[in-house]
């Protein structure tokens, strides 16, 4: 009987050395990847308890900010005074759908552990005294995001503008939005409340970032790269097709026709004015198989761009696809499967803005500690060399000339030189809905500000074009900003 | 050979180091809360100092020669318990758990006592098997009892008794230990018989198979019944444990798993409730929203704990909601003290396990040997399983963490057993049978 009992223990011993090992796994090889789950409340009802950093803009206006609640069980609720103005840029701090956008990617900073420590911040927690989170401060202002909100109206769509050489973001708007303090509010019910009815709205996809995370085939305004792609290749501005109303590229029976069946032709200049599509269709079609993608890379298309929350690659067709003749002269006018976040596109004129150079884009200008005193201030950065400054130079007086006698007369404003493109893609299967563009900036000579407009489902016909939707548009943010920086 | 006095005076020092774990521990949670020394602290200082020291003394009275770690063992484990329940007070609506845990442990140490006072020999309890059987039976199965029986959390495995609410099977586990110590130590040999052989494995007259079906009737119908799958399953193991243990027929233990798997893969298809544990063992974060939620939490208890904890009073396991205090507490323990007090618990567990199996091998007769197997399985099984469910390395059933979870049914239950085994080991201390210190006691001993 004792050879039972004895076998017995050691199957128990067994057993418990077992427990044992899973126990340890669960504590220390699996504890990183579960202590920061999605569902893991446990750091963020700690975070909570401390006194987490607000976001300013950079007139002052509090965007977002930390209210006190010591009788809660969450020692603080986080609240959004411009409610959805920003939501696209601070995002959400919800107990239960966690942090996104600036909320999430300056967690550390807004939370203080981030950031930098001081010899005053150490004193602090030896002698106990609470954490307090640093303060962000946006390059944006108010009265500019405003503009760009108003302007766009009830539309869905985006703005986004910059300035061309800091790469500070001076507008940054996703329509549709939604309210950051319905999601960041203590009641579980009111957060899935919320949280639900705006994930179920897929009509309107208020969660949705267009701005930095929505694709949409960029039309015409990627003329722009595609007459880059000629010039940087030693293809002249001076280089001239007959006048025509459409293109037929070798090797397929596509037939690329112009805007209202219109003959367009000449130089490069007159065709970016009047945004010819034969001429730039066959323009690419003719070009080597490299070019385009080539330099539609150099300004960063199939890139993520570093801005500091979450966005997207805009994207090219695939090598192989571009080495025909036909997806080529398709691509070139923004079609097929080309499609560009408006942060891109907005990247795009800012890079022509700054002689070819393509900054860093950045959200926040400063990075306050809970004094005031500023511990970080983020200085310019170039992402992207796209083009040479001659190359530049030429694009820019052809997009002054757009400005002025083309398709974005609409963008112009008196006194000033202002450069742009317009565009226009067909979506849908039959066409009948179109994405309206403008990219441009301004002034001309001495660049302050690169913007792209997006606006989406607009009509069909020729009164929903990116001329007459998208620049108008442009001209309020551009005036808006013109008045707070005066220029 | 260590003198009764020795030991006794070892046992004195634990008690004393388990002592300052439940004042020092209840110190340093209400530390984490507030700046000042709470106020009930003399008040459990002296509660527990004399729980402690009447134990101790009875023990010394009543059982000189008796094994000098079980008790602080399991006091140790209580204590441990204690501070973890008095730290999930901290959600308001469990105020009041803390103290009625001590009041449950006055009791359970009174028990202690009295069974030390009346069973002068484990011996004599084999007279009264039948008995057992039938108090084991129907406590288990009182639950049932549409009038007295209540559901909590999905389970009815308790009673109410005027203000008293009670988990019977806790008692009745160690009444059957009882029965099956005395029923199997005079059948063994009569079960051990084989009569044919299916391969190398002899196989008993079918019907010694009886009780084997029997045992499994009696289980499936609390798992049905009662939808409590950790009675259930940790009654028909310890059954089949304690058959082989006595016959050493292998037969027995396949028959045992064998038909676990029958009624546990039926239990599957017929009853909701074991199909959704085991769905949500599969996957817990699958059902993350619902009945996944306490074992995913309590995962997250654990990794946010990682090797050292975050410290008394700093985690959330009050998150895990609902149990913490009692089917939880070992994930409480996880995430504020870490792998190393869940190392230390464990360790604990084990040590209690190779004491008690180590006793059980030094017994003179059939009847203590498997009574103290029987009795160190129970609380080594139940550990097991419910670390295993709460770690979700097996599926959970909802068992309680012996001396540590709050409740008095477990915490009487559990105290009742260590008197039992202190009693065995005084009995084999008095003969002599007892192993030098030096030597690991699990493998001392002679066979039989």
């Amino acid at each position: 009987m004792n050879r039972q009992i004895r076998a017995v223990g050691y199957t128990m011993l067994v057993l418990f050395g077992v427990v044992f090992m899973n126990l340890s796994w669960l504590q220390l090889g699996r504890a990183e990847q579960l202590a920061n789950h999605r569902a893991n409340t446990r750091l963020l009802l700690k975070e909570y308890a401390l006194e987490r950093g607000a976001i300013r803009s950079v007139n002052g206006d509090t965007l977002a900010v930390s209210v006190p609640t010591p009788d809660s069980q969450l020692k603080s609720l986080r609240t959004y005074p411009t409610e959805g103005l920003f939501a696209h840029i601070t995002g959400y701090y919800s107990l239960r759908y966690g942090r996104e956008r600036l909320e999430r990617s300056y967690n550390g900073e807004l939370t203080g552990k981030g950031g930098v420590v001081t010899m005053q911040d150490l004193g602090d927690r030896l002698l106990g005294k609470g954490q307090k989170g640093d303060t962000l401060v946006l390059s944006i202002d108010t009265s500019v995001q405003q503009a760009a909100s108003s302007a766009l109206g009830g539309r869905k769509g985006a703005v986004v503008a910059l300035d061309p050489v800091s790469g500070q973001i001076l507008a940054f708007v996703s329509q549709p939005s939604f309210d950051p303090n319905q999601l960041s509010q203590h009641s579980p019910q009111g957060q899935q409340d919320a949280w639900v009815a705006l994930n179920q709205d897929e009509e309107n996809t208020p969660l949705v970032n267009r701005a930095s995370r929505g694709t949409y085939p960029p039309g015409s305004t990627f003329k722009v790269i595609t007459a880059a792609a000629a010039l940087e290749h030693g293809i002249g501005a001076d280089t001239s097709f007959p006048a025509t109303n459409e293109y037929q590229p070798a090797q397929t029976d596509r037939v690329i026709r112009n805007f209202g069946g219109s003959t367009c032709g000449g130089d490069m200049a007159s065709a970016l004015t009047v945004s010819c599509n034969t001429y730039f269709a066959r323009l690419a079609a003719e070009m080597p198989a490299g070019y385009l993608e080539e330099t539609a890379k150099a300004f960063g298309f199939t890139e993520t761009p570093p801005l500091d929350i979450s966005s997207v690659a805009s994207r090219l067709p695939d090598s192989d696809d571009l080495k025909s003749p036909a997806f080529r002269a398709l691509s070139s006018i923004g079609q097929y499967s080309v499609a560009a976040t408006p942060l891109q596109m907005a990247l795009v004129a800012a890079g022509i803005a700054n002689s070819g150079r393509v900054p860093v884009p950045k959200l926040v200008k400063q990075i306050e500690d809970a004094r005031g005193a500023v511990v970080k201030q983020t200085s310019a950065e170039t992402w992207k060399e796209a083009v040479s400054p001659e190359t530049a130079s030429i694009i820019k007086q052809m997009m002054i000339n757009v400005a002025a006698n083309g398709t974005a007369k609409a963008a112009s404003l008196p006194g000033v030189q202002v450069a742009a493109k317009t565009g226009t893609a067909q979506t849908g299967e039959t066409g009948d809905e179109s994405i309206a563009w403008t990219i441009a900036f301004a002034p001309a000579d001495n660049p302050r500000i690169a913007i792209a407009v997006m606006v989406e489902g607009a009509g069909p016909g020729s009164d929903e074009t990116g001329g007459r939707v998208a620049a108008p548009i442009v001209r309020q943010v551009l005036q808006a900003h013109r008045s707070v920086a005066g220029w | 050979m260590i003198t009764g006095t020795a030991k006794r005076n070892t046992e004195a020092s634990l008690l004393v180091i388990s002592l300052v774990i439940a004042i020092g521990g209840y110190w340093l949670v209400a530390l984490a809360r507030s700046a000042t020394v709470p106020a009930g602290i003399g008040v459990y200082g002296a509660i527990y100092g004399g729980v402690y020291a009447a134990a101790h003394l009875a023990v010394r009275k009543l059982a000189p020669r008796a094994d000098s770690l079980m008790l602080p063992i399991g006091l140790m484990l209580n204590a441990i318990g204690f501070v973890l329940i008095s730290r999930l007070e901290i959600p308001t609506e469990n105020e009041g758990l803390a103290a009625a845990q001590t009041r449950w442990l006055v009791v359970a140490i009174a028990a202690f006592i009295a069974v030390l006072y009346f069973v002068k020999d484990v011996r004599a309890l084999a007279r009264y098997r039948y008995t057992f059987a039938f108090a084991g039976v129907v406590l288990l199965l009182l639950p049932m009892l549409p009038l007295l029986g209540r559901e909590i959390n999905g389970a009815r495995l308790w009673i109410r008794l005027g203000p008293l609410s009670f988990q019977p099977s806790e008692l009745g586990k160690i009444a059957l230990v009882l029965f099956f110590a005395g029923y199997l130590s005079e059948r063994r040999e009569l079960l051990a018989v084989t009569t044919r052989k299916i391969g190398p494995i002899g196989v008993p007259a079918l019907r010694h198979f009886g009780p084997v079906l029997g045992a499994w009737g009696v289980s499936l119908l609390v798992m049905v019944n009662q939808k409590d799958l950790g009675s259930s399953l940790l009654f028909f193991a310890i059954f089949v444990a304690m058959l082989w243990m006595a016959t050493g027929r292998p037969i027995y233990l396949i028959a045992g798993v064998g038909m676990f798997l029958v009624g546990a893969f039926i239990a599957t298809r017929l009853f909701s409730h074991v199909a959704a544990r085991i769905a949500v063992w599969h996957d817990p974060f699958a059902y993350i929203d619902d009945r996944g939620y306490q074992v995913v939490q309590s995962l997250f208890a654990f990794a946010t704990g990682g090797a050292w904890g975050t410290g008394l009073g700093l985690g959330r396991p009050d998150l895990i909601r609902f149990s913490v205090h009692t089917d939880f507490i070992f994930s409480a323990l996880g995430e504020e003290l870490g792998l190393v007090g869940g190392a230390a618990v464990l360790t604990a567990y084990a040590l209690l396990g190779a004491r008690g199996f180590g006793l059980a091998t030094r017994c003179r007769d059939d009847f203590s040997r498997l009574l103290a197997a029987g009795l160190t399985f129970t609380i080594g099984f139940q550990t097991i399983l419910i670390v295993g469910g709460v770690t979700n390395l097996i599926p959970l059933t909802g068992v309680t963490m012996p001396f540590m979870s709050y409740g008095g049914s477990s915490l009487l239950s559990n105290f009742i057993a260590i008197a039992l085994l202190i009693r065995i080991s005084d009995e084999v201390g008095r003969q002599g049978g007892e192993a030098p210190p030096t030597e690991m006691n699990m493998a001392a001993g002679g066979g039989r």
